[in-house]
């Protein structure tokens, strides 16, 4: 399987990259680790005349902490979020996350930028960014501008990104102190998309849900934030009863697709069961 | 005739250049143009690791990576671990601990092995596992597999630097 003959363009800057993007249009797309792309060029699911290699642009690349903040270069690889000490001191949950993701061959090369952009409702960082409530930078030839992830996702393969934009970079808010975090999700082997996945974030206070954060992988056409079980849970105390009827908020979210990896009603119990899982891991990493 | 481009990396301590069409994958450049058949074509699908091969610090599939993206990388295959007609400890362990039946996916069992302990020399079995996911085995051999990287990081270890 090789991929139609396309032009290979490799910009060493990110101002050449958006000059090239603006000069090919609907023409070119954008290779970041080459992980769905290559695969959907193989395929002719993508036959794009030019592709714009963004490899060999070091300012991409990158985890740093900036005024409160984690700001990550789009090019950053999935193993750099698994070695990465900053993350795992500052926010765990993108480490267990970037884990959680493909396998080891695939971590090397895939970006979380590429995994973002995509749009494919199947990838993980869509919801674990919904979760953190972080924030993508897109920059195009006007300039640059700044959209939350719940803004973002508007379907299968659709996002806000305009054509001739550029996702560079994610901002992600740092979760207080204390709080916990858990990404559970069910996969059918190593390398699979999620059946269905739950990220949550969770501040306790006095044997208390404080606040909590819930979203939701490939189970809808975009990651789901399920705030119905967010909002039942502020008070709460975790036990039998308040995590079933926060899967039950979880499930009533959903709107999976069947497909092999099962039919609707099962996705849907697993996005539940996911979310209890994950609230209880999220807890027991949590503060009291 | 399609537009070509000259690539140059270094593959296993040599310079080489190739002539190749941008969709070229690495996988071809290395077999057909290079005669170098140890990384192998299972999949094509980037999931069963036996096209292999490190790039940059990287175990990379082979199939997923486009030649022209290789220009300046610095490549080892399975051709390049052997030292002067001597087997690398990896490979050594894995005829020793019976770590390959009909031997497809050992190439890339192998050079994937090879950067896990560049990066973790004493790995537990758990990680051992773990990191070797992206390699599959069709004959089902996982457990010599896990021994002979375990029992090639202690000889590794013995070894002086």
């Amino acid at each position: 399987m090789i991929p139609s003959p396309f032009e290979y363009h490799a910009p060493t800057s990110l101002p050449d990259a958006i000059a090239l993007l603006g000069r090919y249009g609907d023409e070119a797309k954008l290779l970041a680790g080459g992980h769905s792309l290559l695969p959907m060029m193989k395929l002719r699911f993508a036959q794009p005349a030019h592709l714009i290699d963004l490899g060999r642009i070091p300012d991409l690349r990158g985890i740093a902490e900036v005024d409160g903040a984690i700001h990550i270069g789009a090019m950053t690889t999935e193993n750099d979020l698994v070695w990465s000490a900053l993350l795992a001191g500052k926010v765990p949950l993108l480490v267990e996350g970037a884990r959680a993701i493909a396998d080891p061959q695939v971590r090397y090369r895939g970006t979380v930028g590429g995994d973002i952009s995509h749009g494919d409702p199947g990838n993980d960082h869509p919801a674990l960014m919904l979760a953190l409530d972080a924030s993508f930078v897109l920059r195009g030839p006007g300039g640059e501008r700044t959209v939350k992830a719940a803004d973002f996702f508007f379907g299968l393969y659709a996002t806000a990104l305009e054509p001739g934009e550029v996702l560079t970079r994610i901002q992600v808010p740092i979760p207080p102190a204390g709080t916990g975090w858990a990404y559970e999700k069910l996969k059918r082997k190593i390398g699979d998309f999620a059946t269905a996945a739950a990220a949550v974030l969770l501040r306790m206070n006095g044997g208390k849900v404080a606040s909590a954060s819930i979203a939701l992988t490939n189970v809808g056409a975009t990651p789901l934030k399920a705030t119905a079980a967010e909002d039942f849970l502020v008070g709460q105390t975790l036990d039998e009863a308040s995590l079933a009827e926060a899967a039950r908020l979880a499930m009533e979210t959903c709107d999976p697709v069947a497909d092999q990896r099962g039919d609707a009603d099962y996705k849907r119990a697993m996005a539940g069961e996911m979310t209890r899982r994950a609230l209880l891991r999220a807890q027991s990493r949590a503060a009291a | 005739m399609a537009q070509k481009t000259l690539v140059s990396f270094t593959l296993n301590g040599k310079e080489v250049d190739v002539a190749v069409e941008a969709r070229e994958l690495l996988i071809h450049t290395l077999r057909e143009r290079l005669l170098h058949t140890g990384p192998h074509i299972g999949c094509e699908t980037s999931h069963c690791g036996a096209c292999t091969v490190d790039v940059d610090g990287m175990s990379v599939k082979s199939c997923t990576m486009l030649t022209v993206q290789c220009q300046g990388a610095s490549m080892l295959t399975i051709e390049g671990l052997e030292r002067n007609g001597v087997l690398h400890a990896l490979q050594q362990a894995f005829h020793e601990e019976h770590g390959l039946q009909c031997g497809y996916c050992t190439p890339g069992m192998i050079t994937r092995a090879w950067r896990l302990l560049q990066e973790n020399p004493n790995p537990t079995e758990e990680e051992i596992r773990y990191w070797l996911a992206g390699n599959l085995c069709r004959c089902t051999g996982y457990q010599n597999i896990v021994k002979a990287v375990q029992a090639a990081a202690q000889k590794l270890a013995a070894q002086p630097a």
